[in-house]
């Protein structure tokens, strides 16, 4: 099956019916992609398809032919980080930051849709993104600092 | 005695901290050492420069007094690495530890490389747990860096033939002191071989002349992780490797009865390993090994299993030892004017790390290369070790910087199981957990019941104190308040679910105890909860703590309609942490809300602000779900609520307003902060609701629903 990710159309196999977890991960080697519960709650699978984030742990492969799938790796352009991406770098909003990739790219689709949210916004929008260190606040601070760059 | 704590520990490698073990082996040969460097500029540190001679000769005989701890080295291109067994798991020790390194070198925290727990290429250690590393190898690393540093100069001004006392250094670079001729750290190393043990008395910069430890550095590699290239352990793919599972048994204490394993047998690409109890399938890819796993027709023989609801009368009955009462105590509770008994109960709770366990392996010939995600990576090639039986030389076990451990990754189950599938199939095997496995099979933070008595004279003194904890454990059991007559006891008793380390160990629970139950004294008496504790101590730094928490928070404010302010602290692992908290009662419906958290913290000399405060706030955090709302719910030995969505764990709405007092102590050394601000959250919360309610929560989790009965 043809499979648009990050602008790029590619080919995966899917006769074992996998996830679009699964698919990106141990068929296309993009593991920014991260495996959290499994059942859509925790939010580190996240990836943008058509601009909507959707955590990719849920949504079968075949699900996605025919629309444009966006990762955690292409969010850089010309080796320009996002500036949510950057955002995060500037706060050092993380600890172990394997929730990373999931927050950013819903930070992402939420700045898309709310350039300028506040911080009361962003705890709504990010509310099924688990960070289990715990550094929400910076967290939230780094989306609004993304916001405030982009408005 | 040594011997069965071993045994202990090769059933339990969990419960490593919880006994307490200073165990060292297989050390590194100073031989080995200068084979394997070549060239260059090092300095080494010696393991009894690490440990003290006490516990030296505690240790195993065979490890020798000058066996290499860790060890700083410049080779000829002037690339500077730091090896150490620590290991990385969001903690950002790689960033801290390369910050005081950089500090005695005068070069940028970029120039350093840390090579961190690999057990083929860092010396032992026995882990990263306990809040040491700061404490133990940051002072070392220091020194270690300022000897190879007095190295540099003395090679300059050999070169030269002046004086080492006044060189200059910059950047990398050695200065003559008239002439103004430079000689890079390159220069210097280069044809070089020289090594030497640390200078215990070398001059090391100064805590407040630092320039880069003591600042914010950000994470190191921090880009990696926000462009999604940093490869966790279950992100690795080696080439013709396999996906493993492995057959779990539906509840604890059940027996594999029988198995057919010919339908998942007949799927393409798929192998199944059977070796008595250990089940497990490989396929090429997951979803293959999902449905090969399902394929698997397995009955199991149940044994009879503890449930939730006998959890705390299970504890207290299958306690091994009876809980002792001092008649000097029972004195003082005869003789005192007022008295106040309590029990307090504690669930499991899980660690929840967001990377789930998962291991990488390979077998080449009979050497194994294990690549896992843990606290322990020597305490894991012992594992490999023990299970293969095979000389530990042939075992490597490898730790890429992980996704979050908390006290929960001390053990190497999914490396093992890897390791195994890769030897039956002859291919390398991924194995990653999934988050029910995690759940049910990975270990928890012990559940406990404490019972407490104690009494006060007229004056408001408390003077008797009797505390028994089952189960939980020992740390942070002592009431850091003066009491004429105390006596704290750990009992050890059965646990119905795996259990072992976890974030300040069983401080989360004592604490909760201690000062909840100080904190209702005071009441008994309408004393000021902090006034009271004050009068009662002595330490000066928690004092400090408290009364810096106290002023930031504003304790003496008046408090708005159905609030209440509550107060704690405590003193665990080298850190003094104080928290106040506020909440609403809703009068009605008994909703509570924490409205705002405010925590101090003292820890000696700050290496790094910001991932200080980021520690504070994490634990703080994290500390809220076990206070309010986290419980491991079980019914006959089986785990319930084991998903994300079963399991509630803090998200972005549960966060109050918090904020950070961090006390810089620079004529102290540096403690560890990853556990001790986690201990004060939960008794501060419960304070504060007693405040505006009069109502005793006595049980963690205090609030699962959300509200309490008015």
């Amino acid at each position: 099956m043809k499979i648009n990710v990050n602008g790029k159309e590619l080919t995966i196999d899917v006769t074992a019916n996998p996830s679009l977890l699964e698919a990106l991960r141990e068929q296309l080697d993009l593991t920014g992609t991260k495996y959290g519960c499994g059942e859509g709650a925790c939010g580190a699978c996240k990836v943008l398809v058509n601009g909507t984030p959707l955590p990719a742990c849920i949504t079968p492969a075949v699900t996605v032919q025919g629309k444009k799938v966006i990762t955690i790796e292409g969010l850089e352009t010309n080796g320009e980080l996002h500036p949510v991406q950057q955002a995060f770098l500037e706060v050092d909003a993380f600890q172990c930051a394997y929730c990373a990739p999931g927050m950013i790219i819903n930070a992402v689709a939420l700045l898309e849709k709310n350039s300028n949210p506040t911080k009361q916004e962003i705890v709504d929008a990010m509310n099924g993104n688990i960070c289990r260190c715990c550094t929400y606040p910076q967290i939230v601070e780094a989306i609004y600092q993304a916001g405030k760059q982009l408005a | 005695m040594k011997k069965s704590m071993n045994s202990q520990m090769d059933l339990y490698p969990e419960q490593y901290e919880l006994h307490q073990q200073d165990l060292i082996r297989g050390p590194i040969s100073r031989r080995k050492f200068f084979k394997r460097m070549g060239l260059g500029i090092a300095s080494f540190v010696v393991v009894s420069d690490v440990v003290s001679a006490e516990i030296l000769n505690q240790l195993d005989p065979s490890l020798a007094e000058d066996a290499i701890a860790s060890w700083i080295h410049i080779d000829e291109s002037g690339k500077i690495t730091v090896f150490t067994g620590k290991v990385e798991v969001g903690q950002n020790i790689r960033t801290s530890l390369a910050q005081v390194v950089a500090e005695e070198l005068f070069v940028e925290v970029e120039d350093i490389h840390l090579i961190m727990g690999d057990t083929d290429l860092t010396p032992y250690d026995r882990g990263t747990y306990g809040s040491l590393t700061t404490p133990q190898m940051a002072p070392i690393l220091r020194k270690a860096a300022a000897s190879v540093r007095e190295l540099l100069k003395e090679t300059a001004a050999k070169e030269w033939s002046v004086g080492k006392s006044g060189l200059q250094m910059e950047k990398g670079i050695v200065i003559h002191p008239s002439n103004g001729k430079r000689l890079s750290y390159s220069q210097l190393s280069q044809g070089k071989k020289l090594f030497q043990q640390v200078d215990s008395e070398v001059a090391v910069v100064p805590v407040s002349s630092w320039k880069v430890a003591g600042t914010s550095v950000p994470k190191i590699e921090g880009k990696s992780f926000i462009t999604g290239r940093h490869k966790y352990v279950s992100d690795m793919a080696l080439p013709g490797m396999v996906y493993g599972k492995i057959l779990r048994a539906p509840a604890n204490g059940a027996k594999l009865k029988n198995l057919d394993t010919s339908r998942a047998e007949s799927m393409e690409g798929v192998t199944v390993v059977r070796n008595g109890d250990f089940v497990g399938v490989t396929a090429p890819d997951s979803p293959t090994a999902n449905m090969a796993l399902a394929m698997l027709e397995a009955t199991w023989d149940r044994t009879p299993q503890p449930s939730r609801k006998d959890l705390f009368g299970h504890l207290k009955k299958t306690a091994r030892n009876q809980p002792e009462s001092k008649s000097e105590l029972t004195d003082a509770l005869s003789q005192a004017s007022f008295k106040l008994n309590q029990t307090f109960t504690i669930d499991y709770i899980a660690h929840v790390p967001l990377e789930p366990r998962a291991g990488v392996a390979e077998w080449k010939g009979d050497k194994l290369t294990v690549w896992t995600g843990t606290q322990r990576p020597f305490g894991v090639q012992e594992e490999l070790q023990r299970a293969f039986d095979i000389p530990k030389e042939n075992v490597r076990v490898i730790m890429p910087d992980t996704g979050s451990g908390y006290g929960g990754k001390h053990t190497g189950e999914a490396g093992i199981e890897a390791a195994k599938l890769a030897k039956a199939t002859g291919k390398p095997v991924k194995v990653t957990w999934t988050r029910e496995e995690e759940f049910k099979w990975a270990y928890l933070r012990p559940a406990g019941v404490i019972d407490v008595r104690s009494g006060m004279d007229s004056s408001g003194k408390v003077t008797a104190w009797e505390f028994h904890n089952y189960n939980s454990g020992n740390a942070g059991i002592q009431a850091p308040y003066t009491i004429a007559a105390k006596h704290d006891q750990f009992l050890a008793a059965d646990t119905p679910l795996r259990q072992g380390s976890y974030r300040a160990l069983a401080s989360t629970a004592n604490i909760f105890a201690i000062e909840s139950q100080f904190n209702d004294l005071a009441a008994e008496i309408g004393s000021d909860p902090l006034g009271f504790r004050l009068k009662h101590l002595q330490d000066e730094r928690l004092t400090n703590a408290l009364t810096a928490c106290a002023d930031k928070f504003g304790w003496d404010k008046s408090r708005k309609k159905d609030h209440g302010f509550g107060i704690a602290c405590g003193a665990v692992k080298g850190g003094f942490v104080a928290t106040c908290a506020e909440v609403s009662v809703h009068p009605e419906t008994g909703e509570v809300k924490v409205i705002r958290l405010v925590t101090s913290f003292e820890c000696g000399a700050i290496i790094n602000p910001r991932h200080l405060e980021s520690q504070v706030v994490g634990c703080v955090l994290q500390g809220l779900g076990g206070a309010l709302f986290e419980a491991i719910d079980f019914k006959e030995g089986e785990v319930l609520n084991a998903s994300i969505s079963g399991y509630r764990v803090p998200r972005f709405a549960d966060i109050p307003a918090i904020e950070v007092v961090l006390l810089d102590r620079k004529d102290l050394p540096p403690a560890g902060a990853g556990e001790a601000p986690i201990v004060a959250v939960a008794p501060a919360i419960r304070n504060a609701i007693f405040e505006v309610t009069g109502k005793k929560l006595n049980h963690l989790p205090m609030i699962p629903s959300g509200s309490i009965t008015v």
